[in-house]
């Protein structure tokens, strides 16, 4: 069983993309999702950003008089059981967050575009055996290849960032694969080869460059999936490790106090959602705005 | 799909042994001295070359041979199949909410196009996206159990209680597991159908003057449930996955919490099996609903 379908049925697999796509937003809140989606990223990042050079207080300051209190003057968020202040650990979260997306995009796609080049440009066996390899690749979801690695080394962010990588490969590969597939027969490249042009410059200077659309759209969709991912895994004891503040590890923490402090258990949850939400909005509507295709 | 669970086995093997950490010293902890670990790596077989090792586990593996759990003294699989009373069901019951749920409010929102039942039904889609589904869970109990009493914060007494105490204390999980899938479903199929509604067939099927429900039923969502199952398909390998997580949250005794309890207790041959189990098993989901798609829909072949 091959995974190239016909001429025909690939067609229909792009129609059915496209209207899909079409479908996708109805018009009228199309400037207003990305507007939205913007506003909220835009949020995010400056939180971000500030935590670097200022918090409200020290993340990790314990204050065993402030212990689970609910949002006050001096805690606009309140306090964890350590009497830690929520919104700097808030603030100080989101770069874990970012940073745990940006690099595991970056393995994701890094790695998977290297092989869907070298699946679509080669083709042959090494297509074949690297795309049963990608379809074993998708039995691994974050989460199961946390808890392998884990098993037997010590956890940690870094794993978190090279499982959750490991789980984008497959959608990369197959995007950069189709891409070359489609484009490696095309004239402009077939006139390159004639001129004598080798594959190494073949594959950098002509064919990459024209696959990067469809790969940056995926980029910013793969981004908040990253972030929930890595919450479930440092919420799950996998990821991010105490003291260090991460939204997932905060909600782990929270669990125990549910009844006595709620708001410990809101806040956290509060912030991965929007900042999903904010990356998914401004995704869908970088999608619609730029494709003219969609408008229709 | 041979080849590929061929490479998943070699993926989990490679993860565990090629990876920095000795088995051995993993499971006896740094302070075990250097003749008990030897004695373990013996007797493990891990002083053997790696492709044999290989082979042997593989062989054992597809004689239903897991190994032993080291924390509770019993096979492996004997483990898995028990946990598995929570996690399908589980799982199960996710699917099937995300489903009946997700589809009829996606066939409604492309009904109501660009109406204000549309809006709704989107902009409660991308809040399901985005809602980490533990902290669904976490609410969930927070609401249900602290505030209103209504279920237990966690627990399972087991099938062996009756089945309606054990459906009941996999609700919330459940509904917590399948807000995320039911949110993409319902906005797969509401894409879907208003992609067949805009067929030409469609328009002949109105033009008949056949009544809105028929031309729905009989014409649109046949064609239109091809994509539906396909994504449904794919997302019951993801609620499985899925469960894993959210049994911590609701303290199950199933296939996720009995690999976490492994880690902790450095049960290798555990965590092994769960990972190879639960992989394979969407590894199989992701192969079958590829040929369904083959199946259902005659304009794909697979040469």
């Amino acid at each position: 069983m091959s995974n190239v379908p016909g001429p025909r049925a690939a067609a229909g697999l792009r129609l059915a993309q496209r209207g899909r796509a079409r479908g996708r937003v109805p018009r009228p809140l199309r400037h207003l999702t990305f507007t939205l989606g913007l506003a909220i990223t835009a949020l995010l990042l400056l939180t971000a950003a500030v935590s670097l050079v200022y918090t409200p207080r020290d993340p990790l300051e314990m204050s065993m008089e402030a212990r689970l209190e609910g949002p006050s003057e001096s805690h606009p968020l309140g306090t964890d059981q350590f009497g830690r202040d929520l919104l700097s650990r808030i603030m100080v979260g989101s770069e874990t967050s970012i940073l745990v997306g940006v690099i595991a995009v970056g393995i994701g796609m890094g790695l998977g575009v290297f092989l869907g080049m070298l699946s679509g440009y080669f083709g042959g066996w090494l297509d074949e055996t690297f795309m049963r390899l990608m379809d074993a690749v998708q039995g691994f979801p974050a989460i199961l290849s946390a808890l392998l690695i884990t098993a037997v080394s010590k956890p940690s962010v870094v794993i978190s960032m090279v499982a959750i990588g490991v789980a984008f490969l497959p959608v990369f590969a197959r995007l950069t694969r189709a891409s070359f597939l489609e484009l490696r027969d095309r004239e402009f490249v077939l006139a390159a080869r004639a001129l004598g042009t080798g594959d190494v410059a073949l594959i950098g200077r002509h064919i990459l460059p024209n696959t990067l659309a469809p790969l940056i759209v995926q980029a910013t969709i793969s981004f908040p999936v990253a972030i929930l991912a890595e919450a479930a895994l440092s919420y799950l004891g996998l990821g991010t490790q105490p003291p260090h503040p991460s939204w997932g590890l905060m909600l782990r923490e929270a669990q125990a106090f549910l009844g006595l402090s709620p708001w410990f258990a809101i806040f956290p949850g509060t912030a991965i959602a929007l900042t999903v939400l904010g990356f998914n909005l401004l995704g869908d509507g970088l999608r619609d705005l730029l494709d003219p295709k969609m408008m229709a | 799909m041979l080849a590929t669970l061929l490479f998943v086995s070699v993926l989990v093997f490679l993860v565990v042994r090629v990876l920095p950490g000795d088995p051995a010293l993993v499971m006896l902890g740094l302070e075990a001295s250097p003749d008990t670990v030897a004695r373990l790596r013996a007797s493990m077989g891990l002083d053997r070359p790696l492709p044999v090792q290989y082979v042997e586990w593989i062989g054992d593996a597809l004689r239903g041979n897991l190994g032993r759990s080291i924390q509770y003294d019993v096979p492996v699989a004997g483990l898995i199949l028990s946990r598995l009373s929570v996690t399908l069901p589980l799982t199960l019951m996710a699917a099937a909410l995300m489903t009946l749920a997700g589809v009829p409010l996606g066939v409604y929102a492309a009904i109501r196009h660009r109406g204000w039942g549309d809006y709704l039904t989107m902009i409660l889609s991308q809040v399901g996206i985005a809602v980490p589904a533990f902290w669904a869970g976490l609410l969930l109990v927070l609401l249900f159990s602290v505030r209103l009493g209504w279920f237990a914060s966690g627990g399972f007494d087991g099938w062996g209680q009756g089945a309606g105490g054990a459906v009941k204390s996999l609700l919330l999980p459940a509904v917590a597991l399948g807000l995320f899938q039911f949110a993409v479903l319902a906005r797969t199929t509401r894409s879907a159908v208003l992609e067949v509604l805009r067929e030409e067939y469609v328009k002949t099927a109105r033009a008949k003057g056949l009544s809105e429900l028929v031309v729905l039923f009989r014409h649109a969502l046949r064609n239109a449930m091809i994509p539906i199952l396909t994504v449904a398909g794919v997302q019951l390998g993801q609620l499985m996955a899925g469960s894993i997580i959210l049994e911590s949250v609701f303290y199950l005794p199933g296939l996720g919490r009995l690999a976490l309890g492994a880690i902790t207790a450095r049960d290798l041959p555990v965590v092994q099996g769960v990972v190879l189990f639960v992989a394979s098993v969407i590894v199989m989901i992701n192969a079958v609903v590829d040929m369904l798609y083959g199946l259902l829909d005659p304009r794909i072949r697979y040469e």
